[in-house]
């Protein structure tokens, strides 16, 4: 077994050349060759589930969306991709993003490939409910509801500063923009008090 | 010491239900030295509930494995605050946490309310002591954290991994402090309607608790998020779970009844709406409380499922129809002074801001409770996840920020056509050129596009607002800026902490806004390969796969990935994640795995953007490892607009505001009618 000393001295040695020829071009996300000599672990069991290696298609955005929609069946609420990504001890997610890979496989598209989880899964495997029968209720409802209350409210409103407007225009005031029994000075402490206020 | 504990718990029901009785009573009217009694029961109950957590704590901190609750959560090589945040991290020290702190922030609001508040005390004594009567059983009858185990185990569970960090030592309590602290200004509302004084004055009451616990909820949130960001390890803060809207939706009420209840100070109006929102806050915290604790709804943080939810469900149902029936009978008394004058105000503004905040949190219980719902009617189980949320709540939360630039500009009473010119330029102008600047760069995403031009708005109208006020207070009594600034806003700290506040909230949704950006890959990397991502900020960073080294760390085997990490090809460091693999050592010497191993994450942040590494695992027990790369822009913007949202709200609920002032004036005002000033003025 190869010392963890001798494998950062590998690592950093291989870093080298890498960052000496670093920068693919912008935009590029393409896992590099190895270059260095991969050790084995003290304790294999203490990092974690064994993992399969990346490839290309787990980084494919159209699966990524893909799985976006879907939930992961293991209970987590989470969706496929993100529950396949996170704790990464989860024997659900990757078993399910396999059933996309070879779905796509298959030839199916976004579409397909979910009506196909449905299908095996039932709705719960969808993220979000498909907007339709009593699902719309779910989408509108609140939104209605805004609008209903909203509406109702504007009406009043409405109502209300009008009969303000029309209340206050009769009111038998000493003149416009005085109080009876008010002196010019009381007046203008007033306005400035006011205008504090409002502002 | 259980004995001691479980004591306490019976002597707390017995002097919690003897404040209630007597404080729903009302015989103090007529003796008051009754009134006495239920203040002197309140302090009394915080003293024995102090006794049975002190019990708890001594059980957990002696590894009292016999105590099942203790043998639950903690093991002998817990490290030690773990052990005391222990306390809360199960169902049953959680119920207790929770008792007691509410008892504690009654006797406060007994202690600390002033004396012309009196004749409300013992109301509100009787309303906090019923609800922490109702905590009380639901611990002595269903989830007893001083029960004991018939055998007593070497060594205890420990507690899950991902509980292992900071934020969650300070997350919860905070969560439950905001959560219970609501539970004060109910209380006052409830007094306000039994003693039929709902008057202006118990809002003046409550003020200072409302903006607290408004406080305990956003810091109780903010950390949350930052606990799922630093610790789940997939890269987001929010994920739209029932139980992170549990704790979204009193937020957003109080939120509303914050607004609207300036409303009420000032003018008198919306008196029926702020107690219809109060007695809502309350009932949607025991909701939150409900939903964590009863399993009814699917959730990655529900407590352990058990009987617990039916007393939940049977208090939010007594407590919704004893409030609500109470307020009807009080509806007449709660006829508002004046009247609106115009929808073109900043009383309007607030009402809008009202009907979003509300709506808001209308459609994310209904998003919750929409399975329930779903599969009651239908016979089939769906889900409802972010896509659902974020298709019904970015354009509310969008509108509403658009409102917090909006509600500043318009003029009190009725807005003129001058003013709003006046007002609108600056913040227009801002927005605009956010706009323009974006589309410039390529932005296209419409969601983000708008989020960030109304960001760029309710920037200007911030910083006209401390601009206008600043040189104001320069040229009428020659400060300078900074002295200017500074007393502008120590001399109107509500008005200016509430503005500092919507700052907090505009970075917040800026870095919402930013998240729509994120990029992310998977890559399996040998010692010395290397791999590439694009940031949305054009640069490219390169991850150089250093090893794996694994040791031990305090309780817990460690194996952690490292990579050398290089911008545009400048080094810039070493990033590290790591599998934890926790264990338990009943016997020195005798070792045993417990949980699953747990991620920790690399992050490296800066203000543009986050670098977030996962180290997946390791292929065929080798060095190789599997890596996910993740770049998420302005995240750092979520925290610090949770930070500068607390330094706002400090400032507006610090001592010596003018909140007395200003319902004076508001007062002194409106008694008379200035047809003169009604249009054109103010800000």
């Amino acid at each position: 077994m190869t010392s963890r000393r001798v494998f950062l001295l590998h690592g950093l040695v291989g870093a080298l050349p890498a960052l000496l020829h670093a920068g693919p071009a912008a935009g590029q996300q393409q896992p590099l060759a190895g270059q260095g000599e991969a050790g084995e672990l003290r304790d294999p069991a203490a990092a974690g589930r064994p993992r399969d290696r990346a490839t290309q298609r787990d980084n494919d955005e159209y699966i990524n969306q893909i799985e976006h929609r879907l939930q992961c069946t293991c209970g987590c609420t989470l969706d496929i991709y993100t529950c396949r990504t996170t704790d990464f001890t989860c024997t659900f997610s990757p078993a399910l993003h396999k059933e996309v890979l070879a779905l796509r496989d298959e030839g199916k598209d976004a579409d397909a490939i979910i009506a196909a989880f449905v299908a095996k899964y039932g709705e719960k495997v969808l993220m979000a409910p498909k907007p339709e029968g009593f699902n719309i209720a779910g989408y509108v409802v609140p939104g209605i509801a805004i609008l209903l209350v909203g509406s109702v409210m504007a009406v009043l409103m409405v109502r209300r500063s009008r009969l303000t407007a029309a209340t206050a225009a009769a009111a038998p005031l000493g003149g416009e923009g005085t109080v009876p029994g008010a002196s010019a000075d009381e007046m203008e402490r007033l306005r400035r008090e006011l205008r504090e206020f409002d502002e | 010491m259980t004995l001691l504990g479980q004591f306490s718990l019976w002597t707390a029901l017995l002097v919690g239900l003897w404040a209630t009785l007597l404080g729903f009573s009302g015989r103090w009217h007529a003796r008051p030295e009754l009134g006495v009694a239920v203040t002197r029961a309140v302090y009394a109950l915080f003293g024995v509930l102090v006794v049975a957590s002190l019990s708890l704590w001594h059980g957990l901190i002696t590894h009292d494995f016999n105590i099942e609750y203790v043998a639950s959560y903690t093991s002998r090589n817990l490290p030690g605050y773990y052990i005391v945040s222990a306390f809360w991290a199960g169902q049953k020290g959680s119920l207790l946490f929770w008792a007691v702190m509410l008892s504690g922030f009654a006797a406060l609001a007994q202690w600390l309310t002033p004396a012309k508040y009196r004749s409300l005390m013992p109301y509100v004594g009787a309303v906090t002591s019923s609800v922490v009567v109702f905590f009380v059983i639901v611990m002595l009858f269903a989830a007893n954290p001083f029960a004991r185990l018939p055998f007593t185990p070497p060594d205890g569970n420990g507690l899950n991994p991902q509980l292992q960090n900071i934020g969650m030592v300070i997350h919860p309590p905070m969560l439950y402090l905001g959560y219970i602290s609501i539970t004060i200004p109910f209380a006052f509302a409830v007094a306000a309607l039994l003693a039929r004084r709902v008057d202006a004055g118990w809002i003046q009451a409550i003020r200072k608790w409302t903006i607290m616990s408004w406080l305990f909820l956003a810091i109780g949130i903010t950390l949350g998020m930052w606990w799922a960001y630093v610790e789940l390890g997939w890269g987001g803060y929010w994920a739209w779970d029932p139980v992170e809207n549990a704790s979204l939706l009193p937020w957003l009420t109080m939120s509303a009844f914050l607004h609207s209840v300036m409303i009420q100070e000032k003018r008198g109006m919306l008196k029926r709406w702020n107690m219809t929102l109060i007695i809502g806050s309350f009932l949607l915290s025991i909701f939150g409380t409900f939903i964590t604790r009863s399993g009814i709804i699917a959730s990655v943080h529900s407590f352990t499922q058990s009987n617990v939810g039916y007393f939940f469900l049977a208090f939010l149902l007594a407590a919704g129809i004893l409030s609500y029936t109470l307020l009807y009978t009080r509806w007449d008394r709660l006829e508002a002074d004046v009247q609106l004058e115009s929808m073109v105000s900043r009383e309007a503004a607030f009402l809008y801001n009202n009907l979003l905040l509300v709506g808001i949190a209308f459609s994310v219980l209904w998003g919750t409770l929409f399975p329930i719902l779903s599969e009651a009617v239908r016979g089939t189980k769906i889900s409802v996840g972010p896509p659902f949320f974020n298709k019904v709540n970015v354009p509310l939360g969008l509108m509403l920020l658009a409102l917090t630039g909006i509600g500043p500009l318009i003029a009190w009473r009725k807005a003129s056509i001058r003013n709003l010119q006046r007002q609108f330029v600056v913040p227009l102008g801002f927005g605009l050129v956010t706009l323009a600047a974006l589309m410039a760069v390529g932005v296209r995403d419409p969601y983000p596009l708008i989020g960030f031009a109304l960001a760029g708005f309710v920037t200007g109208t911030l910083g006209q607002e401390f601009w206008r006020g600043t040189s104001a207070r320069h040229v009428m009594y020659q400060e300078s800026y900074p002295v200017a600034l500074g007393r502008l806003v120590s001399r109107n700290r509500r008005r200016y902490g509430g503005y500092i506040v919507h700052l907090g909230a505009l970075f917040y949704f800026v870095a919402f806004a930013g998240y729509a950006f994120r990029t992310e890959m998977e890559a399996t990397l040998r010692p010395g390969d290397t791999v590439s991502l694009k940031s949305p900020f054009g640069h490219t960073y390169t991850f150089t796969h250093v090893g794996v080294s694994q040791f031990e760390q305090l309780n817990r085997v460690v194996s952690q990935a490292s990579v050398q990490v290089a911008k545009d090809g400048a080094p810039v460091g070493v990033m590290s994640s790591e599998k934890r693999q926790h264990f338990s050592e009943p016997t020195p010497g005798l070792r045993q795995k417990s949980f699953e191993p747990s991620t920790e994450v690399g992050i490296r942040t800066t203000l543009q953007e986050d670098l977030y590494i996962v180290f997946a695992g390791s292929v065929e027990g080798t060095e190789e490892a599997v890596y996910r790369f993740t770049i998420n822009p302005l995240v750092v913007w979520v925290w610090i607009g949770g930070l500068v949202l607390v330094v706002g709200g400090l400032i507006a609920m610090w001592p010596g505001g003018a909140a007395g002032g200003t319902l004076r004036r508001g007062q002194a005002g409106y008694e008379v009618r200035l047809a003169g000033t009604t249009s054109g003025v103010g800000t």
